[in-house]
């Protein structure tokens, strides 16, 4: 293999992953600040080029989103209503810059407790799915993301791309961000919801919150109170101490750990009472 | 990286078809740069953080340095250099220049790159579209806001300003007569030009913020392919310490064990052109030994001492007495205390310190960015161990300075390479090595009480301040000195004590930042007059207006004040005030705590120049025989604009149009001293010279004519027309060569009148002050702590606006680096050595800002102006800190306020 490859079919690609492991690079916003070098070193797959692994399409199931497409991309695509917690998540990834190139699955792939796409992902329900020479598999987010800075992932192995079933897509969502600057930020903490709401009352919730614990999660808890309330009694029904109690975040220079708590808190109650009015009922 | 035997690659640049044989995984930054190709593409970060390198690629913006040279194979990539066409600025352009949206014009590039992907699709942006796009562009200089209105207005034709006519040009809105290569790309900052064959330099740094270090065996890393020269301070020739006050100078261009703090230099390895810049394993072995990081720690007896010669590692102490504070205080009706504490904060220029140097012939020329050229000349030749003639600095655009680069950082290293080597070198520090190693705002720990009696009149002031200066001196000295000058804010203080100590610890060396001390201590004092102002039951503004200085009223050094413009800039504020207060209310009422809303003020002033010491400026004019105007200006233009306003003011006293000048320099070798860029001085300092210099030409001119006063002076074809009712011609090419090489010229220098302080800081320390007061209205968002800045207003008396454009754009980007120290700027060794950890303001983070500027003239500044560079930032963190606690009631003693820290003082507050 040279240094570099640019592959633009998948079999080429994962047949170069399953020969010499190259280090996968997407759009590269996470792996350039990586290292002060005037470049990267060691054999590069740049996975920008292959099809498939760009854009968004819609499957029998939900949607499929390849796990090269960019942020720009995303906050593009005119989604279901389900889909704008991970918009709202898109703009907020880094400035234009950063979204341009920044991929959804390197968001993923590089693990970052802070990692906006994770928390909206959650809440979708998304299952990722990885490819090999030998095999493909899918997995729930979930359990992907093992860790900080930690997946699932096996040597040998490419994301492809991400599921999001049709169900979820069709509730509401959003998300909301909260950092010390208005651009360019690493999130103090971050919050997506979705809910399910029938007949005036919420039949399913998904809270799912980042920034605030070695992986983002969601808070099953706090979820299940929320079953039976009105979308207007939803805010109240939040109860800050089982939030609190669900994560495990740290102090950093950005905050302390019992403020970031409480923000998480804060944000998922403005976050159900901001949902948009559309969406099932 | 090696681009040997690299596979060839081909996109488009700006229309133009392309081809490389580069190394694909490399940063396309680097390869733009390094070949030529755009050098107006810049790096503030390597890391996405700066968005200085903005490209277009295939019409979307991505940054460079992120950006893999093999992924662009096959696109079209558009630059700075692509926005121009047929040589004709485009809209975009103008637009930047008409509205002064470029100061340093480091981010230009990226801003205008940015802003033409979001031009291409919305013609006419909102303001929310052109922050939305810009979002990712950091600037450290502008405060943003004439950058959107810049963008927004970039739709129009430009149409060009009439020049001003000869004698009017103080006074005009000029665009920046440097502004066009900003807007281009072709400006070259220190980073943009080197000699071919320049070796490559990487300083080895401490890891540690104080170790003992030995090193290896460094002949064998010398020996090693690529590695052309390793250098450490053993190769020092002359003196191995620096210091821009030569008393306390003490900081070594390359550290002998110990270093004293994390990032000092203690190694410097020269690569040959295209080698890898690889440093590992470069044989050194540390051990680290406990460091001091408090500076009240530090002062302990047992602490151990960063400098043998200064017990307590104290290394100076300023100090103020009038009156009898004490018992003034005692007898106050109402009296207030506090302590409040600041943390490092960095300059954060998006130019990181780069330059090269060569020999020529016996002379080390040395090309940087840098604020103080002879001063550089000076030291470096001290520690070159050369007679400061050989020795030649030649300032590159500055991409950013704000204080720090008035201090040595790759001058020395950069002459210590050549003089060793006989080789041209270059070096560029990268983000990280700026922030470790270049100097901070000091950190601050301040007490003070101040007492006013029944009426509001302010009785006295306490004030004790400990300022960490870090590991070695730099301009701790000044801090410690301007501190006790400035404490009391421009407020009549009949009985005051100051003291503030510079104490060294192992942290990062502080030296000047905008203002050098006096920000902080603001911040003590006017969060204090809003306490008192509450306590003795008046307005905020009404007790700043009771207690503000006027003409006549001695301050607490003793001086007796004339042309004091403060009362009108607290003034000019009342009618914003009221207006405001009353807008605070109704939303408060009408929003049932959703968020909080309030309002603050604060003041400043600032005495321009060097405290109670010399500090003249020399300006050259002369007029060649072909009948070209020539201006040599040695102040460095670090973005403030002193290279269109000396040239205003010149042009004025002189009697000829600005569009006559060419300017030389600055240039050690062509261009006398105009000191150095700090102090708010050289609008007031070389504006003097420059008036002065002005003025003795045209007297010249003017005798030689045998012509009045009010004569009326024109160029034409060689020759100066002279009108006064009559026509007179001098034929230039007649006159004789003068000494200067002109056949007309004038030279005059300007220094100050300031008179010494004594043992209680008692004298006159500076001749001119500038004054200002801002108002700022802002949100509290009271679950989260977060705030939300909604409106500034900023009155400022500059004596004469010289340039009104160029005076809001100070006021804007002080404001900025303001809300930066207020809100989120925190400095810490080891944690923060990048911009993603350390926040500034992007440009969502500065909300609209209205300039009032106060022209109260100064007997003593050119056409009455004063300084205004510093003063913007005093008032900014305090007005903010002053509105929080309005909204809210959260008092905040630390910086900065972050939102967990706002949300745990409201909850102290009770809220
Ligand atoms: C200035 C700046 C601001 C940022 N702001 C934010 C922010 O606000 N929020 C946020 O969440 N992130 C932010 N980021 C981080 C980054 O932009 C995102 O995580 C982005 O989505 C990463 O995608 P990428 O394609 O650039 O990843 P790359 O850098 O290309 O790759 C990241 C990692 O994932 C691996 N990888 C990539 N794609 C695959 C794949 N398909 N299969 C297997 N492995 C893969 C790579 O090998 C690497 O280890 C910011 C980054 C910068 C530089
Ligand atoms: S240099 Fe690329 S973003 Fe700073
Ligand atoms: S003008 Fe923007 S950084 Fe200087």
């Amino acid at each position: 293999m040279l240094d570099f490859s640019r592959p633009t079919a998948l079999p080429e690609a994962l047949a170069l992953l399953a020969e010499h492991r190259p280090l996968i690079l997407a759009g590269g916003t996470d792996l350039f600040p990586a290292t002060e070098r005037a470049g990267l070193s060691g054999r590069v797959l740049s996975i920008d080029r292959i099809a498939g692994l760009c854009g968004i399409t819609e499957t029998d199931a939900g949607l499929r989103i390849g796990a090269a497409t960019p942020w720009a991309e995303i906050a593009r695509h005119p989604g279901p209503p389900g889909w704008a917690a991970l918009a709202e998540a898109a703009v907020e990834v880094g400035g234009r810059q950063i979204q341009s190139r920044g991929t959804i699955g390197g968001n993923l792939c590089n693990a970052s407790p802070a990692a906006d796409g994770v928390p909206p992902l959650l809440a979708l329900e998304a299952e990722v799915e990885l490819a090999s020479a030998q095999a493909t598999r899918r997995l729930p987010l979930a359990e992907f993301l093992t860790g900080p800075r930690r997946t699932a992932l096996q040597p040998g192995e490419l994301m492809t791309a991400i599921h999001l079933p049709a169900d979820a897509l069709r509730d509401r969502s959003r998300f909301l961000k909260l950092g010390a600057r208005s651009h360019l930020v690493i999130s103090i903490a971050m919050v997506a919801v979705r809910v399910r709401v029938g007949a005036g009352r919420i039949a399913e919730a998904a809270l799912a919150v980042g920034a605030c614990g070695p992986v983002a999660a969601r808070l099953p808890e706090v979820e299940a109170a929320l079953i039976g309330a009105s979308p207007a009694e939803a805010p109240d029904r939040i109860d800050p101490a089982t939030v609190a109690a669900a994560l495990a975040p740290l102090d950093d220079i950005r905050a302390t750990a019992a403020y970031r708590g409480d923000a998480a808190a804060v944000l998922l109650r403005r976050a159900l009472a901001d949902l948009p009015d559309e969406g099932t009922t | 990286m090696k681009d040997a035997a690299a596979p060839s690659l081909a996109f488009t640049l700006n229309g133009q078809p392309v081809s490389f044989d580069a190394d694909p995984r490399r940063r396309l930054s680097d390869l733009l740069r390094e070949s030529g190709a755009s050098r107006g593409t810049k790096v503030g970060c390597d890391a996405g953080d700066c968005g200085a390198c903005t490209v277009l690629v295939d019409g979307a913006p991505v940054c460079a340095c992120l950006t893999a040279c093999g992924q662009v194979e096959g696109a079209e990539v558009l630059t700075v250099e692509g926005l121009a066409e047929a040589g004709r600025l485009s809209r975009l352009q103008s637009a930047f220049l008409r509205h002064g949206a470029a100061q340093c014009g480091i981010c230009t590039p990226g801003m205008l790159v940015a802003a033409s992907a979001l031009l291409a699709d919305v013609p006419r942006p909102s303001e929310a579209q052109a922050q939305a796009a810009l979002g990712g562009v950091l600037c450290r200089c502008t405060g943003y806001r004439k950058i959107i209105a810049a963008v927004c207005d970039a739709w129009r034709e430009d149409v060009a300003d009439p020049a001003p006519e000869p004698g009017a040009a103080v006074g005009a809105r000029l665009r920046r007569l440097d502004g066009p290569d900003k807007v281009t790309g072709a400006e070259r900052f220190g980073a943009d030009d080197w000699p071919e064959s320049a070796l490559l330099l990487k300083a080895v740094r401490s890891p540690h913020p104080h170790a003992r270090f030995r090193f290896g065996d460094l002949a064998e890393f010398a020996s090693r392919p690529g590695v052309a020269v390793v250098l450490t301070a053993a190769d020092v020739p002359g003196r191995n310490r620096f210091g821009v006050i030569p008393p306390f100078a003490d900081q070594p261009a390359l550290a002998e064990s110990p270093a004293r703090f994390r990032g000092e230099a203690v190694a410097l390895v020269g690569f040959e052109p295209g080698a890898d810049p690889d440093l590992t394993g470069f044989p050194i072995s540390w051990e680290a030994l406990p460091d001091l990081s408090d500076p009240v720690a530090a002062q302990a007896e047992d602490a151990p001492l960063l400098h043998h010669d200064r017990p307590g590692n104290r290394m100076i102490r300023g100090y103020t007495r009038r009156g009898d504070a004490r018992a003034a205080l005692a007898d106050s009706a109402f009296s207030v205390e506090g302590c409040f504490e600041t943390p490092f904060i960095e300059h954060a220029y998006i130019e990181p310190e780069a330059g090269s140097a060569w020999l020529d012939g016996d002379t080390l020329v040395i090309r940087a960015c840098t604020q103080a050229p002879v001063m550089d000349r000076d030291d470096c030749a001290l520690v070159l161990g050369l007679p400061p003639e050989r020795v030649r600095i030649l300032p590159t655009g500055v991409g950013g300075g704000f204080g720090s680069k008035l201090d040595l950082s790759v001058q020395p290293l950069l002459g210590l390479a050549v003089l060793k080597t006989g080789r041209p070198v270059r070096m560029v520090y990268s983000r990280r090595e700026s922030l470790q190693a270049s100097t901070k705002r000091h950190p601050s720990r301040i007490t003070a009480r101040i007492g006013c009696d029944a009426e509001g009149h302010v009785t006295a002031m306490q004030f004790h301040g400990i300022f960490d200066t870090g590991a070695y001196a730099s301009w701790g000295p000044t801090v410690a000195n301007r501190v006790p000058v400035h404490a009391s804010g421009p407020y009549r203080t009949p009985n005051i004590e100051v003291e503030a100590w510079a104490v060294h610890t192992n942290g990062p060396v502080a030296g000047a930042f905008r203002g050098f001390g006096v920000p902080q201590a603001a911040i003590a004092q006017e969060l204090l007059y809003d306490r008192l102002a509450d306590a003795a039951g008046l307005d905020r503004l009404e007790f700043r207006l009771r207690n503000a200085f006027r003409d006549g009223d001695t301050t607490g050094s003793g001086q007796v004040l004339a042309a004091t413009g403060i009362h009108d800039c607290l003034s000019a504020l009342r009618e914003p005030w009221t207006k405001a207060l009353a807008d605070a209310a109704r939303a408060n009422a009408a929003d049932g705590g959703a968020a909080l809303r309030g309002v603050g003020v604060a003041s400043c002033w600032y005495g321009c120049g060097n405290t109670a010491l010399p500090n003249p400026s020399t300006i050259r004019v002369g007029l060649t025989a072909a009948g070209e105007l020539v201006l040599h200006q040695g102040a460095t233009d670090i973005g403030q604009g002193a290279n269109t306003v000396i040239t205003q003011i010149c042009a004025d006293a002189l009697g000829l149009p600005v569009s006559d000048f060419r300017r030389i320099g600055p240039d050690t070798a062509r261009t006398p001293d105009a000191g150095k860029t700090s102090a708010s001085r050289q609008t007031y300092v070389t504006g003097r010279a420059a008036a002065a210099a002005g003025a003795a030409l045209r007297r010249e001119v003017l005798r030689l004519a045998n012509a009045g006063d009010g004569a009326r002076l024109r160029l034409e074809d060689g020759a100066l027309i002279v009108e006064d009712g009559a026509v007179r011609r001098i034929e230039l090419a007649a006159l004789p060569e003068d000494a200067r090489g002109y056949a007309l010229s004038a030279e005059e220098s300007y220094d100050p009148p300031t008179q010494p302080l004594d043992a209680d800081g008692q004298g006159v320390p500076y001749a001119v002050y500038g004054y200002g007061a801002q108002m700022v209205e802002l949100e509290v968002d009271p679950a989260l702590g977060k705030v939300r800045l909604l409106n500034i207003v900023a009155a400022h008396d500059l004596g004469r606006a010289i340039n009104p454009l160029l005076a809001e754009g100070q006021i804007e980007g002080g404001i900025a680096q303001g809300i930066g120290l207020a809100m989120m700027e925190e400095y810490r060794p080891g944690r923060t050595e990048n911009l993603h950890d350390y926040l500034i303001p992007t440009i969502g983070d500065v909300p609209p800002v209205r300039s009032i500027l106060i022209e109260k003239p100064d007997p003593e500044g050119p056409f009455g102006a004063r300084g205004l560079g510093e003063h913007v930032l005093i008032p900014t963190a305090p007005a903010i800190l002053n509105a929080i606690r309005h909204a809210s009631g959260a008092e905040l003693t630390r910086l900065p306020a972050l939102p967990h820290r706002v949300l745990a003082a409201l909850r102290r507050a009770g809220k």
